[in-house]
């Protein structure tokens, strides 16, 4: 028995080391981000020294820098501010769709279905060139708020695509009893079916959030103006302007630009597995 | 029919307004189109609309502040004469092939990896996930930053390590090592997509199968590949068709890393199309690599909704 028990558990350790040349290809390139973001600047140039570690104490001055000398904050203030409203009309938009998809019969259903979800496999590198004409015409050009009405095109399929398997799961005859009591369709879906799909709403608001925070090619042909931009865009144009000594808040910006995507993911790590896999395989 | 419904409704219960609304939104031949119009509506807006002017743009001789006229095929034409594109047609293929090639050995085998007894499970499947969630754009700087021509991180480890001669590659300089750079961003980023879902795929197999094969005597490997490859399918079909597209469709780490150099070597259909299309102001031209995207999405969808979705959407 024993031996079963040291042969299971050598496996078990083989298995842990052969993971961890993975572990330092995913997480490598946030710890030197990091680490670059707080070196100063007399170490970060210095070729003798060794790029793992900080020697020569850390320092804050990048995000100073980051954060007093640049517009860094209407940056994510702006981000922040697409995000929401992207989000919250996609999921709103979203969830209508889903339901009736899910559960209604009407002229359409399987087509409008069909549609949906190939839209949902449209890459935005696909019509960024004619969309900057039609946000023009919308009289939106250098506008965040081309973002919160151009973000939806790819949230709200997404949205609908996931929430549709989580209004299949909810039985029917749940829904069926309350209608059978004197509920109208529209109360039956906000008492009942909304908060048993709660889970489903926060997965989608979760990645709604996400595509929206880290969308870059709309950002960057919609938007031009440091008032407008979002983080983004800001950290990737506005901070580049041939000047040698940019690196320290760069990465500060680029530390800095993930957190709000990064708080969420530790707060829900499961959402995010469950949502990644329902995006692809529901 | 609506208009019929309405009517019919509205004899039958003169109550008061709200109750006759009521009534009328219980009918699923109502209820349904109102909920998924604004759905529609956006998507006709923002979707259709523009794909159909990015293939009038495609046969027009379209320039930014210009009024425009058709002009036929003139545009794809110019492209197949221009080396620019002839290579990036070349690029974007070698990017996809190699990238999701290299994403499927790799997530495969981090699927097995994560399917087994861990230690610190939620915590390794977090880290692992990571690279996904982050923006691609700012994650691709830190990335800039250790193939820097200077102060690159991985060529001094490389040479610590013994594994290159000083100074090393000149990373994002160099056509075949920037091409190399992009497609390695690319699957660091792309890898927790393949090694998540295949593991949901790897989770699903029912156990007894495995216990059954073990009794009838096979191997590790004989398992692997008769019982865990074959079940695996569906999903390894879905996983590579979504990442064909949108590897096919990649924008943002080439933009940042390379911005299409040296000598156009490292560009992309997303990337030359902006190039073309808005710094250089040849709209017509630029929709018309744009669309190049298509057959591949049409492709995908077309396998997706046919061999992959039994219940069509």
């Amino acid at each position: 028995m024993a031996t079963v028990g040291a042969r299971r558990l050598g496996r078990r350790i083989v298995i842990h080391l052969l993971l961890v040349p993975f572990l330092i290809f995913a997480l490598f390139p946030f710890y030197h981000m990091a680490l670059t973001s707080l070196k100063q600047d007399k170490e970060l140039y210095d070729r003798q020294a060794v790029p793992l570690l900080i020697r020569q104490g850390a320092t804050l001055e990048h995000y100073a820098k980051l954060l007093w000398e640049t517009e860094f904050l209407t940056w994510t203030k702006n981000s922040l501010l697409v995000t929401v409203l992207a989000t919250t009309v996609s999921l709103v938009i979203g969830t209508a769709a889903a339901y009736a998809l899910a559960r209604l019969k009407f002229f359409g259903v399987g087509g409008i279905g069909t549609g949906i979800f190939v839209t949902y496999l449209v890459p935005t590198s696909l019509l960024f060139l004619p969309l900057a004409q039609v946000v023009n015409w919308l009289g939106l050009g250098d506008s965040k708020w081309a973002l919160v009405v151009t973000y939806p095109t790819f949230l709200v399929p997404f949205c609908t695509w996931l929430l549709i398997g989580y209004f299949r799961t909810v039985p029917k005859e749940i829904e069926e009893c309350a209608m059978v009591d004197g509920a109208t369709r529209i109360q039956a879906l906000w008492r009942i079916i909304l908060p048993i799909a709660v889970p489903g709403l926060v997965c989608a608001a979760l990645f709604a959030f996400t595509l929206s925070w880290n969308e870059f090619i709309y950002a960057l042909t919609f938007t031009s103006s440091s008032e407008e931009i979002t983080a983004s865009v800001g950290i990737t144009s506005e901070l580049i302007r041939g000047d040698i000594y940019f690196w320290g808040s760069l990465m500060a910006g680029a530390v800095l630009g993930s957190v709000p995507i990064v708080v969420l993911y530790v707060f829900f790590l499961d959402y995010y597995v469950s949502g990644l896999t329902a995006g692809a395989v529901k | 029919m609506a208009i019929g419904g309405v009517r019919a409704v509205a004899a039958q219960a003169p109550a008061s307004i709200r109750a006759r609304l009521s009534v009328l939104l219980d009918r699923d031949r109502v209820l349904g189109p109102l909920f998924v119009s604004p759905a529609l509506f956006l998507l006709l807006l923002l979707v259709a609309y523009p794909f159909c002017m990015a293939m009038y743009f495609s046969v027009s001789n379209a320039f930014i502040g210009r009024p425009s006229h058709l002009v036929g095929f003139v545009n794809f034409i110019n492209l197949w004469k221009s080396d620019a594109f002839r290579q990036t047609f070349q690029n974007a293929f070698v990017f996809t092939g190699a990238a999701v090639a290299c994403k499927i050995v790799l997530g495969l085998s981090l699927a097995l990896l994560l399917n087994e007894q861990l230690w610190w499970k939620r915590a390794i499947r977090g880290a692992v996930l990571l690279p996904w969630v982050i923006p691609t754009a700012l994650s691709t700087l830190g990335w800039w930053w250790m193939f820097n021509s200077l102060y690159s991180v991985v060529n001094w480890t490389g040479i610590a390590m013994g594994l290159m001669d000083p100074p090393g590659p000149n990373w994002l300089g160099q056509k075949y090592y920037a091409m190399t750079a992009v497609v390695l961003v690319n699957i660091w980023r792309g890898l927790p997509f393949f090694a998540i879902t295949i593991l949901a795929g790897l989770v699903a197999i029912p156990k007894e199968l495995y216990e059954a094969a073990h009794a009838d005597g096979a191997g590790t490997v004989a398992r692997f590949w008769y019982v865990t490859l074959p079940l695996l399918k569906p999903v390894l079909a879905i996983v590579v068709l979504f990442s064909t597209i949108f590897t096919f469709s990649e924008f943002n780490i080439v933009f940042v890393l390379t911005h299409g150099g040296p000598v156009n070597s490292t560009h992309l259909f997303a990337t030359l199309a902006r190039q073309i299309g808005l710094e250089s102001g040849r709209i017509g031209e630029g929709a018309a690599i744009s669309l190049y995207l298509f057959p591949v999405l049409a492709l995908v969808v077309y396998a997706q909704l046919r061999f992959v979705r039994k219940e069509v959407y």
